[in-house]
């Protein structure tokens, strides 16, 4: 690889940044008496607010915002966009969270005014063309993971989940069937039992095995009639594909228990294996992830759940329906769980992700999920001369490294590595996810990013390492080149400032 | 046709030479070829970005509900007000929009600010000391402050106004079915909530305010009834509301859920939206979701962080009291540089402008026999419940082919019935809000094609 050029896409170290001074907040920019607002003109009588309401009812005061002028208020948001790291600046290989990049078309999509001006109360005969989106983005989410048929409505992956426990509830309940328990490997996400819970279940945590996959054996000491189904992400949150899918499916099928995909890492597998395929009967999707939807800063998201047959009939509604060709309408199914969101779901997210879906097309998402499980196994490749491969063997979308004898000799924390590479321009990975790994450090490197890009990032974790080996100083010291250092987070917590108003 | 794969055909050679593998298909070798799928996948051929762009127009085409070719007086907890090109501008920089969730401080102290000045412009506009950095929607809002409810006061009994809008009522049924809560449906009287016949030790009492009918509730009296019944008391607000009228939490209130869009957000067909959450101090230890703290770095530079994390559910796993781990923050960046942009002064002019559209439009209705006021004498807050001759969803209808975007039916939100409305009533029943976006000649043409369609 030394024929490799040194400039990469998607190293960010070149950014320009004005200084290290901390921005003032809005409230400090504010003067009395300034403003930047700007409303319509309309004609209507300037009644006072007493003349309006009763004067019980009204403020005493008016709420104190921020008084700015646009020009400062530009300039304010603008440093703030500077301070802070995304996509588009550079390489993201946050692992569980699949950073790739999010094209352009699909914003330009959402920032139709025929799309993003419709009044989401209007009927179904004034918004033909929202519900054809919804309808041919479902059929094409199912075709991707095998299932009949899809709720559009949950607005995030833990929505999803959450949507999940219930479909498998009302299931079970119409089959007169009353089950209390819910399985979950170690290496799940904490979304996975925290939403069991709320599903009004129990979680029995089931251990992994020397391969980081399911132990067969203990799953089926587990299984009994009481078991409600399973949630399982696969490949699992160590990158790795669960082969014994099949063995699990019928064992859980055989009890009368269903499984629930957590699509977290359906980008691994498009066009290769569905989730249907496998014997799931409950699949949410991360189109914030898989269909590249932008994150936003940590939402909006949309996480929309395929079913198998026989749990249509439950499925969240009122759903967007073809009820005669090209002609659309709301059809609640006729034992639905009800209403999960507030409307229809994250439409403007929905209809990035089929735009994404019909630029690819069938053949480009699968180009897009190979590439994204080569692209984590030559990291994984070029970083296991040096580092620990938690688990060392041929992994899908990502790939879990283990620190923990870097801990043990050097007293070098992953979060310390974690920091140390930030300073040569990337973001860092995910760290200490999954829990059942020491000391991990995750990298998704996703199939946006080219070769060379992948080629900077491992020199990056080899400088951090280096450092850690030979300069320990400078990697507790980590990042210094960013708008703040390492942040006290204890005293955030101790000592808590959650508004400016709170401020001692 | 291009994509937006860099691998070029000599760099997929080389990476699978590096891997020891002679195709990608090897790539897979850990799924079972009996699972695998044998075909491609039957979706259409990839299409190019004009073609896709095409492809949009074309669906926008049948979307004919848009506010801007639309006089817009629909509302029913989304509304048409004022996104200003500076904010469209701002929230649309792509450092907010493609950023993940902010766990490295160091490198995300913009959406950790931005976010930290959104809780508190949150928690002032409810009149309360905490709010977190933004939930799904309100619908979803209300349901975590349902649940922060029934964990604090120890009882599972909610009760719950009619008022309060019937998808949110809705979403709470959905997921009590999980949870287990007991939920009691209060209806109006009058266009309030009645909630004389409250007896006895309740968990959590939620009162929509202005309730979805518009009529603006005696939280006092709520308050009362909550330190009467040892109940969580739970406001839905409208947080513009607070521009003119004093806040939910002045009155008393532990937590304040509500709906955002309004601030920076796109009419969106219902989203993404802005969820709101706000409580007392008391509560913080049970709030759902990220909230963020300010802190310094190791130079003792100021600095933002999110904090409190111990409640979160990848740290409390299956006992963690929610199990949000996103937030909405790139609609709560919109609202904080839209709130930015109004000001002290500019947000309580929307809010009194909101409020004399309302009364200039609810004072024409008072004449006519087509559309009348449903409760005349119920004092309101941007939202009008119109009692239609004719049924509401067929003057909807035809109001759309006038020019308008007349409301809601009540009907629609509602399914077959409401607690609150008779059944020969609810269909007749028109959702009607003005926003400070209406000018008198659209009100005045408004209610006279009202009155005339509506016969």
């Amino acid at each position: 690889m030394t024929t490799l050029s040194p400039a990469a896409g998607g190293k960010a170290s070149s950014a320009p940044l004005m200084g290290r001074d901390a921005e003032p907040t809005i409230f400090e920019l504010s003067q009395p008496g300034r403003s930047a607002y700007q409303l319509r003109t309309t004609g209507v009588p300037s009644w006072t607010a007493e003349e309006l309401f009763d004067s019980a009812m009204l403020a005493d005061h008016p709420v104190p915002l921020a008084e700015v002028s646009e020009r400062d208020l530009v300039a304010h948001v603008t440093r703030l966009s500077h301070r802070q790291f995304s996509v588009d600046l550079g390489a993201y290989p946050l692992g569980s969270c699949t950073m790739k990049y999010n094209p352009k078309i699909c914003d330009a999509v959402a920032t139709m005014p025929g799309f993003a001006g419709v009044h989401p109360g209007a009927p179904a005969s004034m918004t033909q063309g929202w519900l054809e989106t919804f309808v041919t983005l479902e059929r094409a989410l199912c075709e991707v993971t095998g299932m009949a048929a899809a709720t559009l409505q949950p607005a995030a992956g833990a929505a999803g989940e959450l949507t999940g426990l219930l479909l498998m509830r009302a299931y079970h309940e119409a089959n007169g069937d009353v089950r209390r328990r819910i399985i979950i490997p170690d290496s799940a996400h904490g979304t996975n039992p925290a939403s069991v819970t709320l599903g009004g279940y129990e979680v029995t945590t089931i251990a992994s095995d020397a391969r980081g996959c399911v132990d067969l054996e203990a799953l089926k000491a587990a299984l009994d009639t009481d078991v409600a189904g399973i949630m399982l992400t696969n490949p699992n949150t160590l990158g790795l594909f669960e082969e014994d899918i099949a063995e699990i499916a019928a064992a859980l099928h055989n009890v009368g228990g269903l499984l629930y995909y957590d699509g977290a890492n359906l980008n691994a597998i498009m066009g290769v294996v569905r989730p249907g395929d496998m014997g799931f009967d409950i699949v949410h999707m991360n189109l914030h992830k898989t269909f590249a939807t932008p994150h936003g800063g940590g939402g909006p998201g949309a996480g929309p759940v395929a079913v198998s047959p026989r749990l249509v009939d439950f499925l969240p509604g009122p759903r967007a329906t073809e009820v005669a060709p090209g002609v659309y309408d709301w059809v609640k199914p006729s034992k639905s769980i009800g209403r999960v969101h507030g409307w229809h779901g994250n439409a403007l997210v929905l209809a990035r992700a089929l735009a994404y879906i019909e630029v690819h097309g069938g053949d480009g998402l699968r180009r897009v999920s190979e590439r994204a499980v080569l692209n984590a196994n030559w990291i994984r490749q070029r970083l296991s001369a040096k580092f620990d491969v938690a688990f060392d063997r041929p992994c899908m979308h990502e790939v879990v490294l283990s620190l923990a004898k870097l801990r043990k000799d050097h007293g070098v924390k992953a979060l310390d590595i974690a920091k140390r590479i930030m300073e040569e321009g990337f973001h860092a990975p995910t760290v200490y996810f999954p829990l059942i790994v020491d000391e991990a450090l995750m990298i998704e490197p996703t199939e946006t990013e080219s070769l060379q890009t992948l080629e900077a990032l491992a020199k990056a974790f080899e400088v951090a390492l280096d450092d850690a080996l030979n300069n320990e100083a400078a990697v507790f010291a980590a990042p210094r080149t960013t708008p703040v250092g390492r942040v006290d987070e204890a005293r955030a917590a101790r000592s808590l400032v959650q508004t400016f108003d709170a401020r001692g | 046709m291009a994509d937006y794969l860099p691998h070029t055909d000599d760099e997929l050679r080389s990476m699978l030479d590096f891997l020891g593998l002679a195709s990608t298909e090897e790539l897979f070798n850990a799924v079972p070829s009996a699972i695998r799928l044998a075909r491609g996948l039957d979706l259409p051929n990839g299409l190019s970005e004009p073609d896709i762009l095409h492809r949009f127009e074309q669906r926008a085409k049948r979307n004919t509900a848009r506010s801007d070719q639309m006089v817009c007086f629909a509302g029913g907890g989304a509304y048409d007000h004022e996104l200003p090109p500076v904010v469209k501008a701002l929230a649309s920089r792509s450092e907010f929009v493609t950023a993940y969730t902010p766990y490295q401080p160091e490198v995300a102290q913009g959406v950790l600010q931005a976010i930290f000045e959104f809780q508190t412009m949150i928690a002032r506009i409810y009149g309360l000391p905490v709010s977190n950095a933004s939930l799904y929607d309100g619908a979803t809002a209300l349901v975590e402050a349902v649940n922060l409810g029934v964990a604090s006061s120890g009882s599972q009994r909610v009760v719950l106004s009619a008022g309060v809008h019937p998808h949110w009522r809705q979403v709470v049924t959905t997921f009590a079915a999980g949870t287990g809560h007991e939920l009691e449906i209060v209806p109006l009287k009058d266009g309030l909530t009645d909630f004389s016949a409250i007896q006895g030790t309740c968990g959590v009492i939620v009162v929509a305010q202005p309730n979805y009918l518009g009529g603006l509730e005696d939280l006092a009296s709520v308050r009362a009834l909550c330190d009467a019944t040892g109940a969580i008391m739970v406001v839905a607000a409208d947080p513009v509301a607070s521009g003119v009228l004093k806040t939910p939490g002045s009155f008393g209130a532990d937590v304040v859920v509500g709906e955002g869009q309004g601030f920076g957000t796109a009419l969106s067909f219902g989203g993404p939206y802005l969820g709101l959450f706000a409580c007392t101090m008391k509560e913080i230890r049970r709030l759902p979701g990220r909230i963020v703290g300010e802190t310094v770095d190791v130079e003792g530079r100021r600095a933002y962080v999110t904090t409190l994390r111990t409640r979160e559910q990848d740290i409390r796993r299956e006992k963690a009291s929610s199990n949000i781990c996103s937030n909405q923050t790139l609609m709560a960046v919109a609202a904080s540089i839209q709130l930015g942009w109004l000001g002290t002064e500019g947000f309580a002019e929307m809010a009194l402008a909101c409020a004399r559209g309302t009364r200039y439009l609810s004072d024409k209705l008072r004449t006519g026999t087509g559309a009348t006021l449903l409760h005349p004498e119920l004092n309101v807050f941007r939202e009008l419940a119109v009692r239609t001759v004719k049924p509401a969803s067929q003057v909807v209808e035809e109001m759309a082919a006038r020019g308008y975007l007349a409301g809601i039916a009540a009907s629609a939100l509602n399914g077959a019935s409401d607690p609150s409305l008779a059944d020969e009533v609810l269909g007749h029943v028109l959702l009607v809000s003005v926003t400070e976006r209406r000018t008198a000649e659209e009100i005045d043409a408004f209610a006279i094609a009202l009155e005339e369609v509506a016969q």
